[in-house]
């Protein structure tokens, strides 16, 4: 089954991420890059981005004509998207312990920084094993 | 040499794949780098025969170029170790000629299956293992079956057969001791190759219900092997019973189709026939196992011109030897269903209850699905309504959640009926 693991953050997360030491900074980057190799040769990677800032941000609506309007204040404490993984495990449960694996992403001082994860399951194109109803 | 078509390359290939990887197993004694090499082999093949055309002892070609890159591998392998008296052996081992004995080809393929359906592994490393060096499909085309990067099927293959390295099994049938509990384990592994194929309504279609025919070959081969086993034989039939139905199973646009509702004209005739000849001559022949009574039960439905014909009554008593067999919660639901079909929704309903304390199925949202098709049948609307949205909610398929919804938007916009 897939997962989608979603880093999200507020505003206030990201300003304090711009002010980390360049130590905390590096520290933070390589476990990004070995984390996603592990995922890799652990055979369960599917697929993994990194978003933009918030302050680019736009939320788009169609208007009457079907033109875009754009809008880009966000509230102060809007969670938005960091970045995601999409990994490919046998249950829920080993996608929890991989979202906690990222969640320990060293931080200030490299200290485990907790940061929360969303787990989702990516729902699958096809009906799940056994008959039903029988046969649906 | 003469030229044909790529797809009568690609069966080609694939019926060659497992005595070809057999050959070069016994030859090196080394599973994961000679299944590594044969995979190489297949792929220089699929690319070179269509073009220069197809030589004229294609298992002789595969060999040799099998060999020659195991040649190479040992050579590396050699160089690191600075082994020099290992390189002459392996040089004498190469120069020997093709192995003149080919007749047991179907015992080898047996034994892959063995090794690679190993209980040590994991399922999806089982499965993807089983399809790359038993069916002779490429890294990519399995990857793209269970939509995964190849980077990604092709580490979980290389860690699987390290499992296996790690567990020691020799290249060989197992012990008469072993054998039953290890066959179960091969059968497990073509029933969930099947289902993959057969249950996707989505994604690469074709791509998908080639899985389906790959399990089916498969299990042909194994049913070859092992005609005492009745199981084997119920597997099969239940294979065949059940992919009969496929092109009535979805619509146009890979929309669901329950059996009730299922365009019968559109089953397979042939693979029915097949099924049942399969299924009628083992059922007399030992102890009935539960494929034999999943084969059994799918062939009532198909023996039914319309889905009123259905002997619902000879499906519930299939039910409750299955049911003695084993304790599997999908099972009582499905037994639930076929006692309200002959003895009235609400019996069907009371089946259910238990189920509720069952962590297995408790927020599984099939127990949903049906508890609502129960109570549609009961004419208790609202609740059947509610229960479908649950369902819905739970679903892990994208086809599976729009026919739920679309289940209670119709029932919604029902008037109401007096029964």
């Amino acid at each position: 089954m897939k997962f989608i693991l979603m880093m999200t953050g507020t505003k206030a997360n990201w300003d304090e991420y711009s002010k980390w030491s360049k130590e905390d900074l590096e520290r933070n980057v390589a476990f990004m890059r070995t984390f996603t190799k592990q995922l890799k040769d652990e055979g369960v990677f599917v697929a993994t981005e990194g978003l933009g800032w918030p302050n680019q941000a736009k939320v788009v609506q169609a208007g009457k004509d079907g033109a875009p309007i754009t809008d880009g204040i966000f509230p102060e404490s809007k969670e938005f998207l960091a970045g995601y993984w999409i990994v490919d495990v046998e249950n829920p449960q080993e996608a929890y312990k991989i979202a906690a694996r990222a969640s320990a992403a060293p931080g200030l001082g490299g200290k485990p920084s907790n940061i929360p994860i969303e787990v989702r399951q990516v729902l699958g194109g096809h009906a799940d094993l056994g008959l039903y109803l029988p046969d649906l | 040499m003469h030229e044909c078509p790529n797809s009568t390359i690609e069966h080609q290939l694939r019926e060659l794949a497992p005595q070809v990887l057999s050959t070069v197993v016994r030859r090196f004694r080394d599973f994961a780098a000679a299944e590594d090499a044969v995979q190489e082999a297949l792929i220089a093949a699929a690319a070179q025969w269509p073009r220069d055309g197809t030589p004229a002892n294609p298992h002789g070609w595969l060999i040799q170029v099998a060999s020659r890159r195991m040649a190479d591998h040992i050579r590396s392998e050699v160089a690191r170790r600075h082994r020099e008296q290992v390189v002459a052996e392996e040089s004498e081992r190469l120069a020997l000629a093709e192995d003149a004995a080919r007749d047991n080809s179907e015992d080898d393929t047996l034994v892959l299956l063995f090794m690679c359906c190993h209980p040590a592994l994991t399922p999806p490393s089982a499965i993807a293992l089983t399809l790359r060096a038993v069916g002779g499909l490429t890294t990519s085309e399995i990857a793209s079956a269970f939509m995964v990067p190849e980077a990604t099927l092709a580490q979980r293959i290389s860690r699987a057969k390290q499992t296996i390295r790690e567990s020691g099994i020799p290249f060989q049938l197992p012990t008469a001791a072993e054998r039953a509990k290890r066959l179960r384990a091969v059968l497990h592994v073509l029933y969930l190759i099947f289902n993959e194929g057969y249950a996707s309504t989505a994604g690469p279609q074709l791509r998908r219900a080639d899985l389906s025919d790959e399990a089916i070959r498969l299990t042909r081969i194994v049913n070859k092997r092992e005609p005492n086993n009745t199981e084997v034989a119920g597997l099969l039939a239940l294979m065949l019973l059940t992919d009969a139905r496929r092109a009535a199973r979805t619509g146009p646009d890979g929309d669901l189709i329950p059996l009730a509702q299922q365009n019968r004209t559109l089953w397979d005739g042939d693979q029915i026939a097949e099924g049942l000849a399969l299924l009628s001559d083992a059922l007399p022949r030992g102890s009935v196992g539960p494929y034999q009574l999943q084969a059994a039960i799918a062939a009532v439905h198909d023996e039914a011109t319309r889905a009123d014909d259905t002997d619902w009554l000879q499906i519930l008593a299939l039910y409750e030897l299955l049911k003695r067999m084993s304790d599997n919660p999908m099972i009582t639901l499905n037994h639930a269903v076929a006692a309200a079909m002959v003895h009235g929704p609400r019996k069907g309903l009371e089946l259910l209850s238990p189920l509720d304390s069952d962590a297995r199925l408790a927020v599984h949202h099939r127990l949903d699905a049906v508890r609502a098709h129960l109570l549609e049948m009961a004419g208790d609307k609202e609740a059947a309504i509610t229960h479908y949205r649950t369902a819905a909610s739970r679903s892990t398929s994208l086809a599976e959640r729009n026919y739920l919804m679309m289940q209670a938007a119709k029932l919604n916009e029902t008037p109401p009926t007096h029964l």
